[in-house]
C-alpha cells in the first residue's frame, strides 16, 4: 500500500495554510482531502470582508483570503482530491475514502492533519419549541443559499441567536431585500464581535433582544411566525412578555461544534469543554503522528489565528517526520475560574519553539478591568491585564517558557475582577 | 461641544471610542491604534461602508461570484450600489481582482471579483 508522507483531512483555511508549511519545511510527500467541489472550505461562503488583518496586514472578503492559499497550493503543486468523503480513520492512520473517480479506497499516512472544521447546532440541538415547518434554517446555510446558490431563504426573517454568522446574515439579507425583524440572544451579552452588532444590526435599525428567546414556532408546513419573550436570569420565559412575529425564515446562528466524529474513530481523546481533540504545543494529539488545527480543534472567531495555528502543526508534522523525540512529561492547562477552556491542553517545555508557550483560552462571562492569572502549580507566575473579556473573544497568551520549564506539573488559567475600591 | 460614542469597525478588536467636536476641532479617544482615529472621524462626518455581494455567472458549476468594492462607499448609498451589483450577469474565467463594474456611481469606487473562477 503506497503511504504517504501526510495526508491533510480537509481542504479549508486550516488544511490549506498546513499543507503549505509542511511542504516549505521540505516535506513534500502530501496529499489534501476535500469533500466538497472546491478548496476553500466556508471562507468561500463568507463573502464578507474583515479576514486577513493579521496574516496579510489587509482587510479581505473571505473568497479572497481562501484564494491566497489556495493560489499557494496550487503553485507548489501540492496534491489534493476534491469530491472525496473520508468515510473513517484508524489510529494505525489508515484512511478510508470514497469518490466518484478512484471508488472506495484506503489509503496510509505516516502522519494526518485534521482540518475537518465545525459545524453548526441545529434547531433540536437547542430543543427550539413548537413545530418543525420548513424555513427554520441554520445561518450558514442560509448563507450557503444566497452567496453560493444565488437563492434568499425568506423575506420576513428572524434570527435566533447571536453569533457572528447570524450578525453577518441580517445584514447580508437585508441588502438583498429581505426585512430582517430582529435578533434574539438568550444571554444578556452577544455571541458575535462589537463589530458585527454596530455594521450588521445598528446601521440597518435591527433590534437585538439580549435576555430573549424563541418561545414557539408557528406554522404547519412553512413557518408562519414565532413567539418572543424575555427570559429571567436562570434562561427561564417571563410570562407576560410575549411578542409575536410574524415570518417565513427562522435563522439560527445558536454555535459551532468541532467535526470530531472521524477524530473519534482514531481513538482521539476529544475535551469535553472544546469538543475538540486534546493537543500539544504542536497541536499534536493522543495518537502520535495525528495532529489537529482550526476549528475541528476549538471554534475560532479569527481566520487568522487558524491559519497561524494550522503552520504550527504543520511544523509539529514536520518534526514528527524528522524523529524529533519528546524528553518532559510535560505541564497540563486547566481552566481556572472564570475560564471555559484553555487550548493547547499539554505544553512539553522542550518542544516549544521559540520563547514563548502560547495559549489560547474563552472565558466563561464578560468581564471589564480584569487580569488574567497564570498559576504554575498554584503558584503565581504571570498575569496579563486586560481592560475588557468576553466568551465572544478568544484571548491569546504569550508565557515565556523560561517561567513554565519543568518537567510535569500543572498550569492554571485564571480570570480575576479587579475589586472596587 | 458635542460628543458621539462610536465603536470602531476597522477591525475585530472593536475599540469603543469617544468623538468629540468643540470649536470644529475634532478629537478621538479610546483608539488603540491610528486607523481609529480617522474612522471615528469619518464615522461622525461622512460615514462609508464596504459592500460585498455576489453576481450570477454562466458556469456549470458555480452559480454566483462574489464581489466587494474597492474601498468604501457612502454609507446612504448601499442600497443605490446593490442595485448595481444586482443587474451584472458574467461569462468566466474571471481572475480574482478582476474589475467587475469601475466606478459604482460615481463614487470613484471599483467593484471587483473577490475570488478567481476558471
Amino acid at each position: 500500500m503506497r503511504e504517504y508522507d501526510t495526508i491533510i483531512i480537509g481542504g479549508g483555511p486550516a488544511g490549506l495554510a498546513a499543507a503549505v508549511e509542511i511542504y516549505n519545511e521540505g516535506v513534500t510527500d502530501i496529499l489534501i482531502l476535500e469533500r466538497d467541489i472546491q478548496l476553500g472550505g466556508i471562507l468561500q461562503q463568507c463573502i464578507h470582508n474583515g479576514f486577513g488583518l493579521h496574516e496579510f496586514k489587509e482587510e479581505l472578503t473571505g473568497p479572497e483570503y481562501a484564494q491566497r492559499f489556495i493560489d499557494k497550493v496550487e503553485e507548489l503543486k501540492i496534491p489534493y482530491k476534491i469530491n472525496t468523503m473520508v468515510l473513517d480513520i484508524t489510529k494505525e492512520k489508515e484512511i478510508h475514502i470514497m469518490n466518484s473517480e478512484d471508488g472506495y479506497q484506503i489509503l496510509k499516512a505516516k502522519t494526518i492533519v485534521l482540518a475537518m472544521g465545525c459545524r453548526e447546532r441545529t434547531a433540536g440541538a437547542i430543543s427550539l419549541p413548537g413545530t418543525r415547518p420548513v424555513g427554520i434554517i441554520t445561518a450558514g446555510t442560509a448563507q450557503y443559499y444566497l452567496n453560493m446558490k444565488g437563492y434568499l431563504v425568506g423575506k420576513k426573517v428572524f434570527i435566533l441567536g447571536s453569533g457572528d454568522i447570524g450578525l453577518i446574515m441580517a445584514r447580508r439579507m437585508t441588502l438583498e431585500g429581505a426585512t430582517v425583524l430582529g435578533v434574539a440572544e438568550i444571554l444578556p451579552y452577544s455571541g458575535g464581535l462589537t463589530r458585527n452588532i454596530v455594521q450588521c444590526l445598528h446601521d440597518f435599525d435591527i433590534p437585538l433582544y439580549l435576555s430573549h428567546t424563541v418561545a414557539k414556532v408557528k406554522g404547519k408546513d412553512r413557518v408562519e411566525g414565532l413567539t418572543l419573550m424575555e427570559v429571567d436570569e436562570n434562561r427561564k420565559p417571563i410570562k407576560g412578555t410575549e411578542q409575536e412575529f410574524e415570518v417565513d425564515a427562522l435563522l439560527l446562528s445558536v454555535g459551532l461544534i468541532p467535526d470530531n466524529e472521524l477524530s473519534e474513530s482514531a481513538d482521539i481523546d476529544i475535551h469535553r469543554r472544546t469538543n475538540g481533540p486534546i493537543v500539544n504545543e504542536k497541536m499534536e494529539t493522543n495518537v502520535e503522528g495525528i495532529f489537529a488545527c482550526g476549528n475541528v480543534l476549538h471554534v475560532h472567531d479569527l481566520v487568522d489565528f487558524v491559519s497561524a495555528e494550522s503552520r504550527r502543526a504543520g511544523r509539529g508534522v514536520v518534526r514528527y517526520l524528522n524523529g524529533e523525540k519528546t524528553l518532559s512529561k510535560g505541564v497540563e492547562t486547566v481552566n481556572g475560574q472564570g475560564v471555559s477552556y484553555v487550548v493547547p491542553q499539554k505544553l512539553h517545555v522542550d518542544q516549544i519553539e521559540g520563547k514563548f508557550a502560547e495559549v489560547f483560552l474563552r472565558t466563561t462571562d464578560v468581564y471589564h478591568d480584569a487580569k488574567i492569572v497564570i498559576k504554575l502549580d498554584g503558584k503565581e507566575i504571570k498575569t496579563f491585564k486586560r481592560p475588557h473579556l468576553a466568551p465572544a473573544e478568544m484571548e491569546h497568551l504569550k508565557i515565556n517558557k523560561e517561567l513554565i520549564d519543568i518537567d510535569y506539573g500543572q498550569l492554571s488559567v485564571e480570570v480575576v475582577e479587579k475589586e472596587a475600591n | 461641544m458635542k460628543e458621539w460614542d462610536v465603536v470602531c469597525i476597522v477591525c475585530p478588536k472593536g475599540c469603543r471610542m469617544k468623538v468629540t467636536e468643540e470649536n470644529n476641532d475634532m478629537k478621538v479617544s479610546g483608539n488603540q491604534c491610528k486607523r481609529g482615529l480617522t474612522y471615528g472621524v469619518k464615522e461622525v462626518t461622512n460615514p462609508t461602508r464596504v459592500i460585498t455581494s455576489t453576481v450570477k455567472v454562466n458556469h456549470p458549476i458555480h452559480r454566483r461570484m462574489p464581489v466587494v468594492t474597492k474601498g468604501a462607499v457612502p454609507k446612504g448609498m448601499m442600497l443605490d450600489v446593490m442595485k448595481e451589483i444586482n443587474l451584472i450577469e458574467l461569462e468566466l474565467p474571471i481572475m480574482v481582482g478582476d474589475m467587475i463594474i469601475g466606478d459604482v456611481l460615481g463614487t470613484g469606487i471599483n467593484i471587483v471579483a473577490s475570488r478567481t473562477i476558471k
